[in-house]
């Protein structure tokens, strides 16, 4: 699925990466636990959480995640997004709840691992 | 090729900037030019170290070591030490506070992913001395 999917999807903002929508996911990952996201990682490109702090860019950036959606209108501040652009990871924020938002994803065919 | 040694001092009490070292370490693997799934094996083990680090130990020292055949990373505290580590290497064990759970940690995964992802674990740990990790991921 490409990012531009996504982003209409869940009717989401790009936060950073606009550039890269023509970039295509396999899978994805929901979760707040972020133990849990560095327990299960098997080349998931996409992670949506409810979390907003600097450590949801870490566990993505050590699991090569490409691509992060916070979920429930949540809005992570400019050092967030900093550390996303640093690392060459998209953010994009999306008003829907993270049990909504996977289904709507899982749904159209993004499928988790 | 000659070991590549690295080492890292990783901070005590900032949760929130913890993983700074292994984002450098991560760095650096990416340069030498070892295999994505190799540095992303060692990038968790490193990170889930630290950040136990920084939860129970304030602080410590990670050092890296890459060869050839693997990576080896050592990790070394004077923290509290772990009581029980059989218990503490069971999923969902945790003995961290609510304030690193609101952060999403502390769900008692640290270490099983430790293993999960490392070829070797070894832990050695003294109460009220500290605690030293190695762990040893395969290249190749």
């Amino acid at each position: 699925m490409r990012l531009s999917e996504v982003k209409e999807i869940l009717s989401a903002q790009v936060l950073c990466g606009e550039d890269r929508m023509e970039e295509e996911v396999a899978c994805a990952c929901g979760s707040d636990f972020l133990s849990d996201v560095l327990a299960y990682v098997h080349e998931q490109n996409l992670l949506l959480t409810g979390m907003v702090n600097p450590q949801v860019i870490r566990t993505v950036e050590m699991t090569d995640i490409k691509c992060v959606v916070f979920v429930r209108g949540k809005r992570p501040g400019e050092d967030i997004i900093r550390m996303a652009r640093e690392r060459g990871i998209v953010v994009m924020a999306s008003p829907e709840r993270l049990y909504t938002a996977c289904g709507l994803l899982y749904s159209k065919g993004l499928r988790g691992n | 090729m000659e070991p590549v040694r690295l080492s890292y001092p990783v901070e005590g009490g900032d949760f929130i900037q913890a993983g700074e070292a292994s984002s450098k370490m991560k760095m650096t693997l990416k340069k030498l030019g070892l295999p994505a799934d190799v540095i992303r094996k060692a990038a968790i083990c490193m990170y889930e170290g630290e950040i136990n680090m920084v939860i129970h130990a304030n602080g410590g020292r990670a050092d890296v070591e890459i060869t050839m055949d693997q990576i080896t990373l050592r990790m070394v505290d004077q923290g509290p030490g772990i009581p029980d580590v059989a218990r503490a290497m069971e999923e969902g064990y945790s003995t961290a506070g609510p304030e690193v759970r609101s952060l999403g940690f502390g769900a008692g995964m640290g270490l099983p992913n430790m293993k999960r992802y490392s070829d070797e674990l070894h832990i050695d740990t003294e109460l009220g001395k500290g605690t030293t990790v190695i762990m040893k991921i395969k290249i190749g």
